[in-house]
């Protein structure tokens, strides 16, 4: 079917990481012109991030074994956007979703941008599990390191404990080292019998899971296997050191003046959820996740790829961008390219992915031990405490406990506080399952969003 | 001592790309340095513990996720809006404050 300029169909990519990028590719290869949004200055995502023009590092040096991967999505995106075959809208956040209709912020304030058909990409964040103490500054996320090295070329501290569990605890911590940071320990709440119990998904990539294995043995006795994490000791200026048991039930004290934490990652779905997708609650994921064909079709014009629907890694991510974007071409009656081995890859980086989660749990027994006078909202300070007195007299659901007791209220819109919070609020409540607390609703704006932008954009009619 | 080594004072540590022009910004009224290329996160840690004090309990904040989730470091600035630390390029003679200013309610 020929598709004259003016009648092309508009279709939005939100995200410009390994699956966005690919996505807006295979759009561009079917004819259309995409228009992407990111609030990255740089396409590139988190993974593939790129520092500001003038640092000197060679991408050898900032993406390692996957520098190749992160030059080729790079060159890709650069191109396209410099031929103009697609619209980069870089610095800028989606904040609202309605009616065909995305309400964008960027430098230049507010404004909306329709589509017939919408493609998120939205990646993933740190999956954080309260310890106490980790409210006080100097305490990050393992994400967040990780961003300050590449794209800052800095530490975020001179004796860094890093804790939780996942890939990127393994790979920080060399990355770190590398850089000629210091790393006081390695603290994996992950047992040795846990992180074997994921190895018949980890062998549908035996190189990576080798890869991996080679660089935790790199960290020697740096390294903890299945500990547990009792709280940050904090002064007046930071964190000043992590008490812990180890394996053995050990007490253990690590001085420190940083912590970074993170338990692999979790899915960004606030957009998806403003979108209308459908959620269902997934037990190896401990979190409640958008629902899609294989392809990434939710329906409604809807279309999802990447980590924001699973967390499939960088790689499953570029396979994902790309069959979200055939499956949009399909369903616009576009020649689209065959993808049979495509969906066989990516069926095979699921698998890995599903036993990544197995191998490296979300320890959600911990969150029912929280002591009472736990952070577990950093936002406002809402305490372990104050949420199981919430669920007496409110109940033990998860958007009554949110509007009662201010946890998920705060500016983060409880990013780093719900999953732990609807493990809290399931234990108090004697629900056997943190699904059974539901589901915390996402409200628009996803970003805080200058009023001045709002009142401008409503002024002109939006 | 060097900037790569850190000022004292300083949470953040540069370990590369220390080879960057200087930039000056304020601090609470304060001048100091950092360099081009840096975020007011980078710059503001390269000098101080944190970034603000938090609204809700005793402790400083200093960010916590740094790819503009969390919303934990936005900062003050002397007259006009407040930033996210973590997302917006330091540029010259930048002038933030680790409180509200005396006339915010």
């Amino acid at each position: 079917m020929a598709v004259t300029e003016e009648a092309k169909p508009r279709i939005v990519v939100v995200g410009a990481g390994p699956a966005g990028i690919r996505a807006a590719e295979a759009l561009v290869g079917g004819g259309l012109v995409p228009i992407v949004i990111d609030e990255g200055e740089r396409a590139g995502g988190q993974i593939y991030r790129r520092p500001p023009q003038g640092f000197m590092r060679p991408p050898e040096a900032l993406y390692g074994s996957e520098a190749a991967k992160a030059i080729a999505l790079h060159r890709t995106f650069d191109s396209l956007a410099a031929a103009g075959r697609l619209v980069h809208h870089s610095r800028s956040s989606v904040i609202a979703i309605a009616d065909g209709r995305l309400q964008v912020i960027g430098d230049a304030g507010a404004r909306w941008i329709s589509y017939d058909k919408l493609i998120l990409a939205t990646g993933a964040m740190d999956r954080v599990m309260p310890v106490p103490g980790w409210e006080s500054a100097g305490v990050y996320g393992l994400g967040a390191m990780q961003i300050a090295l590449k794209a800052q070329g800095a530490a975020l501290g001179r004796r860094i404990v890093l804790a939780g569990s996942g890939p990127l605890l393994t790979l920080l911590a060399v990355q770190l080292l590398k850089a000629g940071g210091q790393v006081a320990a390695i603290l994996d709440t992950a047992s040795m019998r846990q992180q074997l119990r994921g190895f018949s998904g980890l062998a549908a990539r035996p190189l990576f899971a080798l890869r991996g294995l080679m660089m935790r043995r790199s960290l020697g006795r740096l390294y903890h296997a299945g500990v547990r994490l009792d709280r940050i000791e904090a002064d007046g200026r930071g964190p000043a050191a992590v008490l812990w048991r180890d394996e053995a039930g050990r007490s253990q004290r690590t001085p420190c003046d940083a912590v970074g934490l993170g338990w692999h990652l979790r899915a960004e779905t606030r957009l998806a959820d403003l979108a209308g997708c459908d959620f269902a609650y997934d037990e190896t994921w401990r979190q409640w996740l958008p629902q899609a064909d294989a392809m990434g079709r939710a329906g409604g014009g809807v279309y999802l790829a990447g980590d924001g629907l699973r967390i499939v890694g960088a790689d499953g991510a570029e396979v994902a961008g790309r069959l979200a974007a055939v499956a949009c071409l399909q369903d616009l009656g576009l020649p689209a390219p065959d993808i049979a081995s495509e969906r066989r890859r990516l069926a095979r980086l699921n698998r890995f992915a599903r036993g990544v989660a197995e191998a490296f749990p979300w320890p959600a027994e911990a969150a029912a031990g929280l002591p009472d006078q736990t952070v577990v909202c950093r936002c406002e300070g809402v305490t372990a405490g104050e949420l199981r007195k919430t669920v007496e007299f409110g109940g033990g659901e998860v958007n009554r406990v949110k509007s009662l007791g201010r946890a998920g209220m705060g500016r983060c819109q409880g990013r780093y506080c719900e999953l732990a919070a609807a493990e809290i609020v399931a234990d108090s409540a004697g629900h056997a399952c943190a699904a059974a607390a539901g589901r915390m609703r996402g409200q628009a704006p996803v970003r805080p969003a200058p009023i001045s932008a709002l009142i401008q954009d409503a002024a002109t009619g939006g | 001592m060097t900037m790569a080594a850190g000022e004292a004072g300083g949470r953040l540590v540069r370990l590369a790309e220390t080879d960057r022009a200087p930039l000056h910004f304020f601090l609470d009224g304060t001048e100091r340095q950092a360099l081009a290329g840096d975020t007011v996160l980078s710059a503001v840690l390269s000098v101080a513990p944190a970034l603000r004090r938090s609204e809700f309990g005793p402790e400083a904040r200093a960010g916590f996720c740094l790819m503009g989730a969390c919303q934990d470091c936005w900062i003050w600035q002397e007259d006009g809006p407040r930033l996210r630390a973590c997302s917006t390029p330091l540029a010259e003679g930048m002038r933030l404050l680790s409180d509200a200013p005396r006339e915010w309610p």
